[in-house]
């Protein structure tokens, strides 16, 4: 104690708190955090504060304050719904990185792949987050998909989130296999053809279906253009709509199912 | 306007009258406006037992009613409407931090191993598509590598429309067709084993697709001629 009153200059350590203070009670600081936040001076754990913290925020449109205990073990859910969003999450982020080095042209498609791998800093590692991350979210899907017809959670009332959860699955397949194509190598192209092969042979409609899906009898430059604006813009639009609903009719149907 | 009933307003002027009368000579004390009965009551109530015997020296109540009752019937409830909990509680936690810990750890993990596998592993990138060129074995990529399985096996439209839209509408309407309201595993064996064996039969064919289908598509043993797959 008395040392402390021999140095009265404040120490570094007492400097940056002091100053981490004055932020933190900052007007401009409290306009962005709202009242409970953990980011607010003075944040204590407290029932109220725990409430505050999921009320008082834009989490509170995708979470309620409560949930039943046994919703939050690991064991029951494996996070598999949560990391099937997250992944959607990290492919959204990755796939903008993408663009901006990309041109959906059977001439510029294959080479600007290359370039981004070669030429571009962490382009290869961003391709490859966006190719793997592809390929750990249809695996999430389908797993959580699995998940919860074993916990029996398609029961009412919950049988049109699971109908949504079909559409979302079939989505994410088109996703997966719209992206498939745009790096025009020869894994992409005959692939893509195998695939389109099968739609062909839809009854009744199955040569017009092809013909809008590929803009032409055959795999070309235009079916490029016609797969990038799916897979950049109008299956993330509508898987994303989809999703808000399947999130909020998770609340609305009485949160996750069981406890078993 | 209703018209006030003769008795209510004969009642309210008599107890307007009572009010304002001294009753003793203490109620005329400036800002003393707790009547004298109210008072003594709780006088009465602080002595304990001298209640019942202390109730009437103060006389009437204020406000009493025909026969001096302090309170009326004004209907019966039955107790069902009113008293009957609908759910039975339910344990609950906060979300914050029992849930969002949870996720945050968890996003943490699959991001760590999304960016350590992409660091180590990379994408295939082919030679640039040319169509004069077909490759040998032509695969579609592996989520539907069963369903080029079913292709050896059945006409096109059959294995390539029939079958997986048969699928598409046996999982939409699953939950209509199971009646069955249990959650229980060991009420649901029969629907449990149905998906079991549809995804053990999804999961045959596609591994077989994927690893035991070689040039022309024919089988292979992937440890006899090698892999012919690429994700």
């Amino acid at each position: 104690m008395a040392k402390v009153l021999d140095n009265p200059r404040p120490t570094l350590k007492e400097r940056a708190a002091k100053i981490g203070a004055q932020i933190q009670g900052s007007q401009a600081w409290n306009s962005i955090f709202r009242p409970g936040s953990i980011f607010r001076k003075g944040y204590t754990d407290s029932p109220r504060n725990r409430s505050y913290v999921i009320m008082n925020s834009v989490l509170y449109h995708l979470h309620p304050v409560k949930v039943k205990r046994h919703a939050v073990k690991v064991s029951y859910t494996l996070c598999l719904g949560g990391l099937s969003f997250f992944v959607f999450i990290l492919l959204t982020v990755t796939g903008i990185f993408l663009m901006f080095f990309y041109r959906p042209t059977g001439a510029n498609a294959w080479q600007d792949i290359q370039t981004l791998q070669t030429s571009v800093t962490f382009g290869l590692l961003i391709r490859n987050m966006h190719r793997w991350g592809a390929h750990i979210m249809v695996l999430t899907v389908f797993l959580h998909m699995a998940r919860v017809f074993y916990h029996g959670a398609y029961k009412p009332p919950r049988e049109f989130n699971w109908v949504i959860g079909v559409i979302l699955l079939t989505l994410t397949l088109l996703l997966s296999f719209t992206g498939y194509l745009l790096p025009w190598d020869q894994l992409a192209l005959w692939a893509v053809t195998v695939g389109t092969n099968m739609m062909g042979y839809t009854p009744v409609f199955g040569s017009q279906v092809r013909f809008v899906l590929l803009g032409g009898v055959e795999i070309g430059s235009e079916t490029l253009l016609r797969w990038y604006v799916l897979h950049v813009l109008m299956l993330p639009f509508v898987i994303v709509i989809f999703m808000a609903i399947h999130f909020w009719r998770v609340r609305k149907d009485g949160g996750i199912s069981g406890p078993l | 306007m209703t018209e006030i009933p003769e008795h209510l307003l004969k009642r309210a002027q008599a107890a307007r009258d009572k009010a304002a009368s001294p009753s003793d000579a203490s109620a005329s004390e400036g800002g003393d406006r707790i009547p004298d009965a109210l008072l003594d009551r709780t006088k009465a109530s602080g002595a304990g037992a001298a209640v019942v015997a202390a109730a009437p020296a103060g006389g009437v109540p204020v406000g009493a009613g025909p026969g001096g009752h302090t309170q009326r019937l004004l209907t019966v409830v039955k107790s069902g409407s009113i008293q009957e909990a609908k759910a039975a509680p339910v344990d609950k936690v906060h979300t914050w931090p029992h849930l969002l810990a949870v996720e945050f750890v968890a996003g943490l993990a699959l991001t760590a191993f999304l960016f350590v596998f992409s660091w180590v592993v990379n994408a295939p990138l082919l030679q640039a598509a040319d169509f004069n060129n077909t490759p040998n074995p032509s695969k579609a990529p592996w989520y539907f590598l069963g369903l080029q399985e079913l292709l050896t096996m059945f006409h096109p439209m059959i294995a390539g429309v029939t079958l997986p839209g048969m699928g598409l509408v046996a999982l939409i309407l699953a939950p209509y067709l199971d009646r069955n309201a249990s959650n229980k595993p060991e009420d649901r064996k029969f629907m449990t084993s149905m998906m079991t064996m549809f995804l053990i039969f999804w999961a045959v064919l596609t591994i077989i697709g994927s690893f035991f289908r070689g040039p022309g598509f024919n089988f292979t043993f992937p440890w006899r001629d090698g892999i012919f797959f690429e994700l």
